[in-house]
C-alpha cells in the first residue's frame, strides 16, 4: 500500500492531528517485512469503506439485469466486498442507477439517495442513467440522473456488460482509497456546511421543478468545459 | 383469420339490430385493405355490446386500444366539370379543394378468441381537438379496454365518458399535457450536449440562448 500519509496544515481537530503522522513508505515496507504491521487511521478507514460497500437493490430497466448478473456467481461482484444488496437505503453505501429514469421517477430516486446514509457513492450506468440514452428525445425521461444527484461514476453502454460494471467498482474503490479524511480536498461529506440531502424535485405542470440542479450542474458543466479545453464561455454562468 | 363476414354486411347488421345507429365505413387505401367502422358515440356501447354477443360475430376480446390525432387536412383532387365556355360547353378540369377539420380519434382492435377470427377495426372520432373532448368508453362492455383508454386519455385527452376510473396513467396528476398530440411542445432541456445532432442542434442552441450563454 502507498500513499501513506501527507503532510497537512492547521491541524485543530483530533482527526487531523492523528493523520498528520507521516511515515516513510520504505521503512513501512521494511516493517512489514519484519512482521510489523504500520498503517494510519485513513488508509484503515478507507480499506475498511473501499472492502464493503452495499449497494442498494435498486434497478430500474434492463441494466439491472446486467446488475443482477454481475453480482451473481459467473462475474461474482463478492470478490470486491460489495454483494451485500441492501433493500433499505439507511443500510446502503452505493447507489448503482441501473436504467432509465423516467421524470415520473426522478423524485422517488432523490428521495432514496437523501435517505442513504453519508459517506454515499453513486454508479450511473448505461446510457439512459448518464444521459437520457436512446429515450433523450422522449417526453419523459430526465436527460442523466447527474441533473439531481453527484454522480461518482458513469458507464456507457446500452446496457454496460458485468465486465464495465465491475470495472467501474474498481474505479469508485479507487477513488475511496484516494480520499483523505482531512484538508481542503476533503470529500464532501466531511464538510460540515456541504449539504448531505438534495432538493427532491415536484411533478410540475409541464416537467419537473426545477428541471435540474443547477449548483450541482454548473459543476458539471465546467469539468466539461474544462476537458473539451473551452473555458472561454464560462463567463455566462454563476 | 379476417373475420368471416365482410365488412359491409357487419355494417349492415349492426345497423338493422342497434336502431337508429348509422355507422360509417373508414376505407384503408393500402395493400393491407384493413377497412374499419367509425361509430358515433351516442350508440358505441350497443354497438360493442352487439359485436361481442352476435352469434356470429363472437368478438369477445379487445386487444387493443389506441388514439390518433388527426391535424387539420387539405386534400385536392382533380374533377371534371362541363362548363359553358364562350357559349360552347365544354368539359375542364378543376381542382378541388376539400378542408377536413382536425379530430382525435380512439381506435379498437377486436378478436373473437371463440371463433379464432379477428381483427374488427373500431373507431370513435370526436368532433374536433379542443380540450376535454368526449368519447364514449367502452370498458363496460371489455375489460382489458380500461387501462388503454386511461393511457388514451393521458396522452391524447380524449375523455372517455362511462369509464370507471379515468385518470392519468404514465404521466402523473397535475401533469397539464398531453404528449402524444401533435401540437405537443416538450420542454427544452437540451442546454448541454457534447455532440448535437439533427433536431437537437437547433433545441441545443435554443436552450443555450434561454440561458444567456
Amino acid at each position: 500500500m502507498t500513499g501513506c500519509g501527507k503532510s497537512r496544515q492547521g491541524s485543530s481537530n483530533f482527526l487531523e492531528s492523528r493523520a498528520d503522522v507521516t511515515m516513510d513508505a520504505e521503512l513501512k515496507d521494511e516493517l512489514s517485512r519484519q512482521g510489523i504491521f504500520t498503517t494510519t487511521l485513513e488508509e484503515l478507514y478507507n480499506w475498511g469503506r473501499r472492502s464493503s460497500v452495499w449497494p442498494l437493490t435498486f434497478g430500474l430497466a434492463c441494466c439491472a439485469i446486467e446488475m443482477i448478473a454481475t453480482s451473481m456467481a459467473r462475474y461474482d461482484l463478492a470478490r470486491f466486498g460489495a454483494e451485500v444488496f441492501r433493500p433499505s437505503p439507511r443500510q446502503a453505501d452505493l447507489m448503482i442507477v441501473a436504467g432509465t429514469v423516467t421524470k415520473k421517477m426522478a423524485p422517488q430516486v432523490v428521495r432514496l439517495y437523501n435517505q442513504m446514509p453519508e459517506p454515499k457513492y453513486v454508479i450511473a450506468m448505461g446510457a439512459c442513467a448518464i444521459s437520457g440514452g436512446p429515450f433523450k428525445q422522449g417526453y419523459n425521461v430526465l436527460k442523466g440522473i447527474d441533473r439531481y444527484i453527484p454522480v461518482d461514476v458513469h458507464i456507457p453502454g446500452c446496457p454496460p456488460r458485468p465486465e464495465a460494471l465491475m470495472d467501474a467498482f474498481i474505479t469508485l474503490q479507487k477513488k475511496i482509497s484516494a480520499q483523505s479524511l482531512t484538508g481542503a480536498d476533503r470529500p464532501r461529506y466531511l464538510h460540515a456546511d456541504e449539504p448531505s440531502e438534495f432538493p427532491v424535485p415536484e411533478y410540475g405542470a409541464h416537467d419537473l421543478e426545477p428541471p435540474k440542479n443547477v449548483k450541482l450542474w454548473n459543476i458539471i458543466y465546467k469539468k466539461a468545459n474544462e476537458a473539451r479545453g473551452a473555458g472561454e464561455d464560462e463567463s455566462g454562468r454563476d | 383469420m379476417r373475420v368471416r363476414m365482410n365488412l359491409e354486411e357487419i355494417k349492415s347488421a349492426i345497423e338493422a339490430a342497434v336502431p337508429g345507429c348509422r355507422l360509417q365505413m373508414a376505407m384503408n387505401p393500402s395493400v393491407s385493405a384493413q377497412h374499419s367502422l367509425v361509430v358515433e358515440r351516442e350508440h358505441a356501447v350497443a354497438v360493442a355490446r352487439y359485436l361481442r354477443d352476435d352469434a356470429g360475430l363472437r368478438l369477445d376480446y379487445c386487444s387493443n386500444v389506441t388514439g390518433v390525432d388527426w391535424l387539420d387536412a387539405e386534400t385536392s383532387e382533380k374533377v371534371k366539370v362541363k362548363r359553358v365556355v364562350d357559349g360552347v360547353e365544354q368539359e375542364i378540369e378543376e381542382v378541388r379543394k376539400t378542408r377536413t377539420p382536425g379530430y382525435l380519434e380512439a381506435v379498437y382492435h377486436l378478436y373473437s378468441m371463440e371463433k379464432k377470427h379477428g381483427p374488427l377495426v373500431l373507431r370513435q372520432r370526436t368532433e374536433n381537438r379542443g380540450d376535454g373532448v368526449a368519447v364514449a368508453s367502452l370498458t363496460p362492455v371489455w375489460r382489458s379496454a380500461e387501462f388503454q383508454e386511461r393511457e388514451v386519455f393521458d396522452l391524447y385527452g380524449i375523455v372517455f365518458e362511462g369509464h370507471p376510473d379515468l385518470r392519468r396513467i404514465l404521466m402523473w396528476d397535475g401533469f397539464e399535457d398531453h404528449p402524444m398530440r401533435k401540437d405537443y411542445v416538450e420542454p427544452n432541456d437540451y442546454e448541454y450536449e457534447p455532440t448535437p445532432h439533427d433536431a437537437v442542434i437547433a433545441k441545443a442552441a435554443q436552450a443555450r440562448a434561454s440561458e444567456g450563454r
